[in-house]
């Protein structure tokens, strides 16, 4: 009897320690669905090759913001910079650090799906409901080679807030100034005209099934689904279909420190104009809340893993990985983490 | 949904009252020894206190929904003001939120799907309630209209979305109307099928519960089988009839997932039942997770406030309604 409880309690006591080493081996973070799939992928092998699990749950960058303010969270993820009103409520600075780009894409349903060119005017002026039909005459101007229908456009857009919103209507916030007066960029817009569908599957199902309409989705989702997309005229002048290769192209401009960049209308030569960095939100200080310096630790070290030997992972899986440029910046940001002001990585 | 807890919390105590004192009466009758009768008072008190705890949960619960919304819309209502009701603009960019837009959205869609679910609640709730009461077709079309209260709205949904959208773009293109397809009506009719059990499980109770008697003078005097359900039958059902209507309107009016996937999410004012629209529920489903900034944020708690209160204001109305005509026994 006396033995069994002897026992018992060294049992329990053994349960207790391994659960405070594992607590020790977890960091959690939450934001962007758009990485989710590279960052669980990420963080299955990071788990497997360092013991140290990481908890990611895609909620939307609003929210992984907002977790990360409420300092219930690591780190954010969020496809979008943190907005004036969000740093401020932050309290302290905080790092955005790139972990790979992505595109969005036009897409639209036509007889025979033909590859279209658009230039920026051009799309600004069909989300706005100014160009109606295909046969337009600016539009045939840039397809002559395609037999264009006299269909209305139906536009379709996210009814839902979305990262990816937010860089398309960055881009028509660029390249059109009555677009920017009128509509602007954001997660959420009053939209001029158009249907409003949920996630990208909802946008992709709607522009399917209706002839002649066009609408916007992630590179990945028309490439995992065969859909049919559009080149887009870039600010150099060139027609550029969506790729990986011309997402990542889209970097080769003069990045900031910061790294709170906004690759869309990129001045690269190849680059894709419709593209856009992901990030994972830190405080640069990490000694907050009573956080050990172990803690800090590993997330320094899996921002780094995630920006170097991580990257590998982001081609297969259909992700544009971050250029040479963008991690060299990436590497600063991250030696900048201190934990009690002295930097963590040396 | 609220309506069953709600009558549910009105007639629980009366119940208990009248449960606890037969009880009372019969233990004095039954029970000699003392003993055993003061443990029976104590199990006695100790249920209805279980029960009077239940009822009071449901009213605390209500009340603080109700609070953390009005809390939590704070920044929303001390920025929107009352426009925020007569607002026809919801622009998260510039900060100008009106709900004026989602309220019509929400009205049109739950008040169509009635109109249309009405008649098939009806009829299949007299069929099972008056016709066939018993036998393998009565129980397979109970079964089935109970199946359709189980199948997840998700899946409503997606089977609106690839199959009814496309009936409703081809009719709307025989009509000449906007062939978008989704739209108020494709919102309503999916609407409808989901809430059809809800008021028909109801109705059919209470038209199985008509007196025989009634029936059977009815039938005396020579009146056909569709007089007495016209005349006796429907009437004397009407109040129960209303109260399952009730039921399925608040579960139109709270639907979120399988709305927001046909209704065509544009945040403006619906201009007729082809058009795109939106409702409450859903453009709180759409922009609550990516919506950053504190007004943005509480003017979409706001919207909860407002969608709370409508659907308290339509079960009260209804109550009345209910009151004013049941058939005095």
């Amino acid at each position: 009897m006396k033995n069994s409880l002897i026992f018992l309690v060294l049992a329990i006591l053994s349960f207790t320690g391994t659960g405070l080493a594992a607590e020790q081996q977890e960091l959690t973070g939450a934001g962007a669905t758009f990485p989710y799939p590279l960052y669980s992928k990420m963080f299955d092998v990071y788990s497997k090759e360092y013991g140290v699990r990481v908890n990611y749950q895609a909620i939307g960058s609003g929210g992984g913001i907002r977790q990360l303010i409420n300092k219930t969270v690591d780190f954010g993820g969020s496809d979008a910079v943190m907005g004036e009103e969000e740093a401020r409520a932050a309290g302290a600075p905080v790092l955005h650090i790139p972990t790979c780009a992505g595109s969005v894409v036009i897409t639209y349903d036509l007889p025979g799906n033909p590859e279209i060119r658009l230039s920026p005017d051009l799309l600004a002026d069909i989300f706005s409901g100014k160009v109606k039909k295909w046969d337009d005459p600016r539009i045939a101007a840039l397809n002559r080679e395609v037999k264009l229908p006299g269909l209305p456009v139906t536009v379709v857009h996210r009814s839902d807030g979305s990262g990816t919103t937010k860089i398309f209507s960055d881009y028509l916030s660029k390249v059109s100034k009555e677009w920017k007066e009128k509509t602007g960029a954001g997660t959420s817009l009053n939209w001029p005209v158009g249907l409003g569908a949920k996630g990208n599957p909802g946008v992709a199902g709607l522009v399917k099934q209706t002839p002649g309409s066009l609408g916007y989705v992630e590179l990945i989702y028309a490439l995992q689904n065969k859909m049919a997309y559009g080149a887009i005229k870039n600010r150099r002048g060139f027609f550029v279909r969506p790729s990986l290769a011309s997402t990542s192209a889209a970097m080769n401009v003069a990045l900031p420190d910061d790294m709170k960049v906004s690759l869309t209308d990129t001045d690269a030569l190849d680059g894709y104009p419709i593209a856009g960095l992901t990030w994972i939100l830190v405080y640069r200080e990490q000694a907050y809340q009573g956080r050990t310096e172990a803690k800090a630790r590993e997330v320094v070290r899996l921002l780094r893993w995630m920006t170097h030997e991580g990257q590998k992972y982001a081609e297969p899986m259909q992700y544009a990985p971050l250029s040479k440029k963008a991690v060299e910046k990436a590497d600063a940001l991250i030696g900048s983490v201190t934990y009690n002001g002295r930097a963590i990585l040396k | 949904m609220k309506l069953p807890e709600g009558t549910g919390a009105r007639t629980i105590p009366p119940a208990a009252d009248r449960a606890g004192a037969l009880s009372a009466r019969g233990a004095a009758g039954a029970y000699a020894g003392e003993i055993r009768r003061s443990r029976t008072l104590v199990s006695e008190t100790a249920f209805r206190r279980v029960l009077y705890l239940a009822g009071i949960s449901v009213i605390v619960l209500l009340a603080a929904i109700l609070a953390s919304l009005f809390i939590w819309s704070m920044p929303a209502i001390a920025r929107n003001g009352f426009g925020f009701l007569t607002g026809t603009v919801w622009d998260p960019v510039t900060a100008r939120f009106g709900v004026l837009p989602f309220l019509a959205g929400t009205l049109m869609t739950s008040f169509l799907a009635l109109l249309i679910s009405l008649v098939f609640s009806l009829a299949v709730s007299i069929f099972l309630g008056e016709y066939f009461r018993k036998g393998i077709a009565s129980s397979l079309v109970k079964t089935g209209v109970e199946l359709l209260a189980g199948v997840p709205s998700v899946i409503y949904g997606f089977w609106a979305l690839f199959f009814l959208v496309p009936i409703v773009r081809f009719v709307e293109m025989k009509t000449g109307v906007a062939p978008y397809g989704v739209g108020i009506l494709s919102a309503s009719l999916v609407l409808a099928i989901m809430i059809v059990p809800y008021s028909a499980s109801l109705s059919r109770e209470v038209i199985g519960l008509v007196p025989a008697d009634l029936k059977e003078a009815a039938f005396s005097l020579g009146a056909t089988r569709f007089e007495v359900v016209r005349k006796v039958v429907l009437p004397y059902a009407r109040s129960g009839i209303i109260a399952g209507v009730l039921l399925s309107l608040g579960r139109a009016l709270g639907e979120t997932m399988a709305v927001t996937m046909v209704i065509g999410n544009s945040n403006t004012l619906p201009k007729d039942i082809f058009g795109p629209a939106n409702t409450m529920a859903s453009i709180i489903a759409n922009e609550f997770s990516e919506a950053t900034g504190a007004v943005y944020l509480a003017s979409l708690i706001e919207i909860a406030l407002v969608l709370f209160v409508v659907t308290a204001v339509i079960n009260i109305v209804g109550k009345i309604v209910i009151v004013k005509m049941s058939v005095e026994t």
